[in-house]
């Protein structure tokens, strides 16, 4: 194995994804090593999850390669990889604790059940300090706020140790300091244990001053690459096939449908175009 | 001592033979019914308990008409809805509820039809009622060792998978990212549902069946903060409505109005329902304080942030 394979952690080579015959995705390529802070940036509706199932082995793909540690994903499981789904809807009623959360990130997928020890519990509390959630261990999950239920929900992702943390849009629906609370775990998380973090969103600002690197899909393609050479106007523009420009204002990025005869400019990132107009 | 006792318990209770019978297969129905209506309720499945109900009373219907034990009939009939039921797509959440439906309506339909058949066959109305709403007094002895190994095997399946299936609970994708085969899970616990469901339909009647397994569930679910607290108060709290009910149903003999005996399905179920009304009376305050706890947390980590 090269130095160079070895540096890589993920390698996704030439991806495509086809669903019922439309084209999800189409030629993905790009590369994670460890301890990088990538941010999956693109629209709703773009490919983000399609992208992240592919990477953890729950969506096959039409053609392509997922090259995990310099050889092949196996199916699925394994310990590499931690993962949070996106729109988690936690049941008030739902009796765990976020301790029993975090508990199951240890050996949830196993049948049986496991017996209680000081070395477990002791465990379980690490990780929820880790990611500054153990104020709240012993409140029921579902009635936790939803920036309080990532950070248990990290908690769980992170406690089998992965060298590779995929979340699909943590940020969605958190007020502004939630939104850096998380920005903020995941970036020591990343510093600290080495752990490769690609986080998604639909709005690439909260995350701007964390990522190193940035894979931007759009229409089922992708440009990657460090932050500032991805997220410029030609690059852009090439990625989604139509003119865009990417703006900044008061330091933040603003991706917009560039000008063309009879039409009005409008943003392409619903989020950001809320918080630009006010 | 034994006067205020004699005034609740009527003399001869344990000596009877149908009320040791019921004392027995009710408690392990009830513990089965407690702790898998606890997985049902998480997993958003009491409409598909209730469906298999229907089912099981269709099988329970038939195995009067072949003259085989109504258990049997339950157990067949509830087995075989579940499996249909996941072939048409119980697991996907939006086909859940269209599947389950089709199901019990095509099952009750049939019901319908065998115990019209059973009456017309037989000179008694008292096999209908007894599928329908159940009898713990009439349960066969034959029988019993049957009832407990069910019951058993139902509670092993929900320990082996207890850890997987709270994981598919939380996120059906983040279980399958881990390795876990959520599909397969999923029919081994609704072979476990029906199984409870038909241990149920034994002791309360088929129609009724429902109302033990997610009634005590339900309640134990408002007052236990871990899944083992929850099984285990969803367990006691059915044995409890069992054995009470029991014991009324034997009280009521001298009730008005003919000294005939209540149901005792109409006991367990209405002290079911009660022990979860109970649960609003106290609870509010408390529920109350968890979410303003959690939002004065969120006060202190955002105090010079006013989120739009």
């Amino acid at each position: 194995m090269s130095a160079q394979a070895e540096q890589e952690l993920l390698r996704l080579d030439g991806i495509g994804v086809r669903l019922g015959g439309r084209e999800i995705l189409r030629d993905v390529s790009f590369t994670v090593r460890p301890g990088e802070f990538t941010g999956l940036i693109g629209p709703n509706g773009a490919g983000k999850t399609t992208l992240l199932k592919v990477i953890l082995g729950l969506q096959a793909p039409t053609s392509g390669r997922v090259l995990l540690n310099g050889r092949p994903r196996q199916r699925r499981g394994g310990r590499l990889i931690g993962y949070v789904p996106q729109k988690l809807a936690i049941d008030p009623d739902m009796p765990l604790r976020a301790r029993d959360v975090v508990a199951l990130g240890i050996d949830g997928h196993r049948l049986g059940f496991p017996l209680p020890s000081a070395a477990r519990r002791e465990r379980v509390t690490e990780a929820l300090r880790a990611t500054g959630a153990e104020a709240y261990a012993d409140a029921r999950v579902g009635e936790l706020s939803g920036g309080e239920q990532q950070r248990v929900m990290i908690a769980h992702a992170v406690i089998s140790r992965p060298r590779l943390l995929l979340l699909d849009e943590p940020l969605a629906n958190l007020d502004l300091r939630s939104e850096q609370g998380i920005v903020a775990v995941l970036a020591r998380l990343a510093r600290e244990q080495q752990i490769a973090v690609v986080i998604s969103a639909h709005d690439m600002n909260p995350l701007m001053r964390e990522t190193d690197t940035v894979v931007y899909v759009a229409a089922g393609r992708v440009a990657a690459g460090r932050t500032d050479d991805v997220i410029r106007t030609e690059v852009l523009t090439r990625l989604y096939g139509s003119q865009v420009e990417v703006l900044h204002v008061n330091g933040r990025v603003l991706v917009v449908a560039g000008e063309e005869p009879g039409e009005v400019r409008e943003p392409i990132e619903a989020g950001v175009a809320t918080e630009a107009a006010g | 001592m034994g006067g205020i006792l004699h005034y609740i318990v009527e003399p001869g209770l344990l000596s009877s033979g149908p009320v040791r019978t019921a004392v027995l297969v009710g408690t392990v129905v009830a513990v089965t019914s407690g702790v898998v209506g606890v997985l049902t309720v998480i997993r958003g499945q009491s409409f598909a308990g209730h469906s298999l109900a229907d089912v099981a009373t269709t099988g329970g219907a038939g195995a009067f008409l072949a003259g085989i034990s109504q258990f049997w009939g339950f157990l067949i009939a509830g087995i075989a809805g579940a499996a249909i039921m996941e072939l048409i797509g119980v697991q996907r959440r939006r086909g859940r509820d269209v599947a389950t439906g089709v199901v019990l309506g095509a099952a009750l339909g049939a019901a319908a039809l065998f115990l019209y058949l059973g009456t017309l066959s037989s000179s008694t109305t008292g096999a209908s009622f007894t599928i329908l709403f159940g009898s713990m007094f009439v349960i066969s002895p034959d029988t019993v060792p049957a009832l407990i190994a069910s019951g058993l095997l139902a509670l092993a399946v929900v320990a082996v998978l207890s850890r997987v299936l709270l994981l598919t609970a939380l996120n059906p994708d983040l279980a399958a990212a881990r390795g876990v085969r959520v599909r397969a899970v999923g029919i081994a616990y609704l072979v476990a549902l029906a199984v409870a469901v038909s241990l149920s339909a034994v002791v309360i009647g088929a129609v009724l069946s429902t109302a033990l397994l997610i009634g005590p569930a339900a309640t134990a679910l408002r007052v236990a903060r871990t899944p083992v607290r929850a099984m285990t108060a969803a367990a006691l709290i059915g044995t409890a409505a069992t054995w009470v009910g029991i014991v009324l149903a034997y009280d009521s003999y001298y009730w008005p109005p003919q000294g005939r005996g209540w149901s005792v399905s109409f006991f367990v179920v209405a002290l079911v329902v009660i022990g979860y009304l109970l649960t609003y009376i106290r609870l509010p305050g408390r529920r109350r304080a968890g979410r303003d706890a959690a939002r004065a947390r969120e006060n202190e980590e955002a105090p010079a942030c006013s989120p739009a």
